[in-house]
């Protein structure tokens, strides 16, 4: 190594705390520990693939009336239609479309399902606790921002390509969303309505169960949205380690200059984001708002239950 | 009469609350060096909510603390169910300190002892008037056996039919008769009433009075009555506190408030207020000897008579019917008179200079 001498107009030239190789350590410790984390490796796998199964099982023309029946019943008619012209589309953009749109939604649902087990909580405690909050918000911004190709390397270290490391690298990036909108729901619940509840002698749990939760579920249906928003938006970077699906598509039709192939694997996204976000947009909307009634009177279930209470 | 005969439902000692970071330190500086609030402001950046308030409620009574906003009347009755905690002094209800209590007793007290009725109304928006009304059985676990007692609430204040809407659908008025109705569900001793009625338009306003009124008698809670409005005070009160800058500087009947007013700050408050309903006879009459000493002897069987119960209105009654003074009777003897001048000075609130019944009895 030569030797620098210290110059105090530019002093960081001159100083290196071997962050980058301290990072790298982690990496290495990483590698020779991957053991630890194969049995959890091995449970995902099969959580993600059972998931992607049983939409691969499903044939298309009854997953399509499936998703336009959820989409009724969540948002309404005219939203129903809408998605069930998205998903006709997303058919007819290639035979094999349908096939990866599944599999990203495998993926997604997967995604999005261990981001509510996680976020949810944090949301809460974060809403709850003004010191967690100041502990947990840099770390959330240090998820959204930091470039995916930083973490992409260490995962896929330890734990290899596939499946379960892209479901990890999604998480990372489409969690934050739902922890800051869940805190911001539970501390904008008025204050009034919980001291009442206090008042009348409810126990914490029956305050933020009875009061707080489902008072703060309009945002909290908010974050979830952004983090399935999110979650789509990671399936092309999350295809560079082995995922497959409408993301992988994208990826090789780049790596050719397949500008046909692009534009079918981007659109397939676009019209599977439209489907979802809908759905849960529907959802974000008390049923209250919709004229007061509850959610199993209204759209194909109410048509259902009114029919047996007719008989 | 009964004031004596009644038990203590609420009794607060010596309470005393300071908001901010250094209140145990500024608790201690009031104590031993007597600190005025400004320096208190100053040294410690505390500032002082409620000062060294006690007082007592008996059972079945309503008692008003009138102040304007604050005052810290709000501050004060959220001590009473311990939503707030004092920094000095304690609050004993039937006997029990609510500030030793623990977690579980103070949830149980709350749920079933105490009431509370908010001036945000503070319903819950998500769910139906029903599911409002019955929320502090609920938390007990009964609102399903107990589902006659709601009904009952919400009958009594008149929202029958009404038990599937929500909130929003809802007037102010009946969304404060749903909080009314929650307050009393649970069949507590005790109704704490936090400016109940102050956010709706006065002819509303009026009506709600009037049913807890009609409700107060028949259930007979004992009310602790929040209110910066000196009327609803007389008018609901047993008795009224008022409250300025966290004191509570006079306790006492309406009619000793309005007609003896400690300092000025009361006496202007009740300047304005009409003595005809709450003055009585024997606060304005003069013995019928002094009477008689200053013009003469009467033939006083030819007077009207009035009781010394009997309020200012009613001797104006009988003063328009006839042009002598009135005679004050009572249990068959004549122990005082009023006069057509002591009348119209009992009615200005004045007391007429050597009349008073109070310097002669």
């Amino acid at each position: 190594m030569e030797e620098k001498t210290f110059d105090w107009l530019n002093p960081f030239a001159s100083i290196d705390l071997g962050i980058g190789a301290w990072a790298d350590g982690i990496k290495g410790w990483a590698i020779s520990n991957r053991d630890l984390i194969q049995p959890l490796k091995i449970f995902f796998e099969g959580v993600i693939v059972r998931i992607e199964a049983a939409l691969h099982a499903v044939p298309p023309v009854v997953m399509l009336i499936l998703l336009t029946l959820i989409a009724w019943q969540a948002a309404g008619r005219r939203v129903a239609i809408l998605v069930g012209c998205c998903l006709v589309l997303l058919g007819l953009l290639h035979p094999e479309a349908w096939g990866l749109a599944m599999t990203t939604l495998a993926i997604v649902t997967s995604s999005v399902l261990l981001c509510v087990l996680i976020g949810l909580p944090l949301g809460i405690l974060a809403g709850k606790s003004d010191r967690f909050e100041s502990f947990v918000r840099p770390v959330l911004d240090t998820m959204q921002t930091i470039p995916a190709f930083v973490y992409l390397v260490p995962v896929v270290m330890l734990i290899g390509i596939g499946n379960v490391s892209g479901v990890i690298v999604t998480i990372i990036f489409a969690l934050p969303p739902l922890v800051r909108l869940t805190s911001l729901g539970i501390r904008s619940v008025n204050q009034s309505v919980v001291e009442a509840a206090r008042a009348f002698g409810a126990t914490p749990g029956q305050i933020l169960f009875k009061v707080e939760l489902p008072l703060a579920t309009p945002t909290i249906l908010a974050g979830l949205n952004q983090t399935i928003m999110l979650s789509l938006s990671m399936v092309v970077i999350a295809s560079m380690i082995s995922v497959k699906g409408l993301g992988n598509e994208v990826l090789r039709a780049m790596g050719r200059l397949d500008a046909g192939k692009a534009i079918v694997g981007g659109l397939g996204i676009v019209m599977l984001a439209i489907v979802l976000d809908r759905i849960t947009q529907g959802l974000g909307r008390s049923g209250r708002e919709r004229g007061h009634r509850h959610w199993w009177q209204t759209g194909p279930v109410g048509l259902i239950t009114g029919l047996f209470a007719r008989n | 009469m009964t004031k004596s005969a009644r038990e203590d439902v609420i009794r607060c000692e010596g309470i005393w609350k300071i908001f901010g970071e250094r209140s145990r330190e500024a608790m201690d500086a009031i104590r031993n060096q007597g600190l005025s609030k400004q320096l208190i402001r100053e040294k410690y950046d505390c500032v002082i909510g409620v000062q060294n308030a006690s007082f007592t409620v008996g059972r079945g009574e309503i008692f008003c603390i009138m102040g304007l906003s604050g005052s810290g009347k709000s501050t004060l009755i959220r001590h009473i169910n311990r939503l707030i905690e004092p920094t000095a002094g304690s609050i004993i209800i039937e006997g029990q300190n609510v500030n030793a209590m623990n977690a579980r007793d103070l949830r149980a007290l709350r749920a079933e002892r105490i009431g509370m009725v908010f001036q945000s109304m503070a319903l819950m928006p998500h769910r139906t008037v029903q599911e409002n009304v019955g929320f502090s059985l609920e938390v007990r676990g009964l609102a399903d056996a107990q589902r006659a007692k709601i009904a009952q609430a919400i009958e009594a204040v008149d929202l029958t039919g009404w038990e599937k809407k929500y909130p929003d659908e809802l007037s102010g008025g009946m969304q404060q008769r749903v909080g009314l109705a929650r307050a009393i569900a649970a069949d507590p001793t005790i109704l704490l009433m936090d400016e109940p009625f102050s956010a709706l338009d006065p002819l509303i306003r009026k009506q709600l009075q009037t049913t807890f009124m009609e409700l107060s008698a028949e259930l007979h809670k004992t009310t602790v009555f929040i209110t910066h409005d000196l009327d609803e005070a007389i008018r609901i009160g047993d008795r009224i506190a008022i409250m300025k800058d966290g004191v509570l500087v006079q306790i006492g009947t309406p009619e000793q408030i309005v007609t003896e007013p400690a300092d000025d700050y009361v006496a202007e408050f009740v300047a304005g207020i009409s003595k005809l309903d709450l003055v009585t006879a024997a606060r304005i009459m003069q013995p019928l000897a002094q009477y008689e000493a200053a013009n003469g002897p009467q033939n006083i069987s030819a007077w009207s008579v009035a009781r010394p119960e009997d309020k200012l209105n009613t001797l104006v009654d009988l003063a328009v019917g006839s042009d002598s003074p009135i005679r004050i009777e009572a249990e068959g003897r004549t122990v005082g008179v009023v006069t057509r001048r002591a009348l119209l000075r009992g009615i200005q609130g004045r007391e007429e200079v050597g009349t008073s019944a109070m310097e002669t009895a």
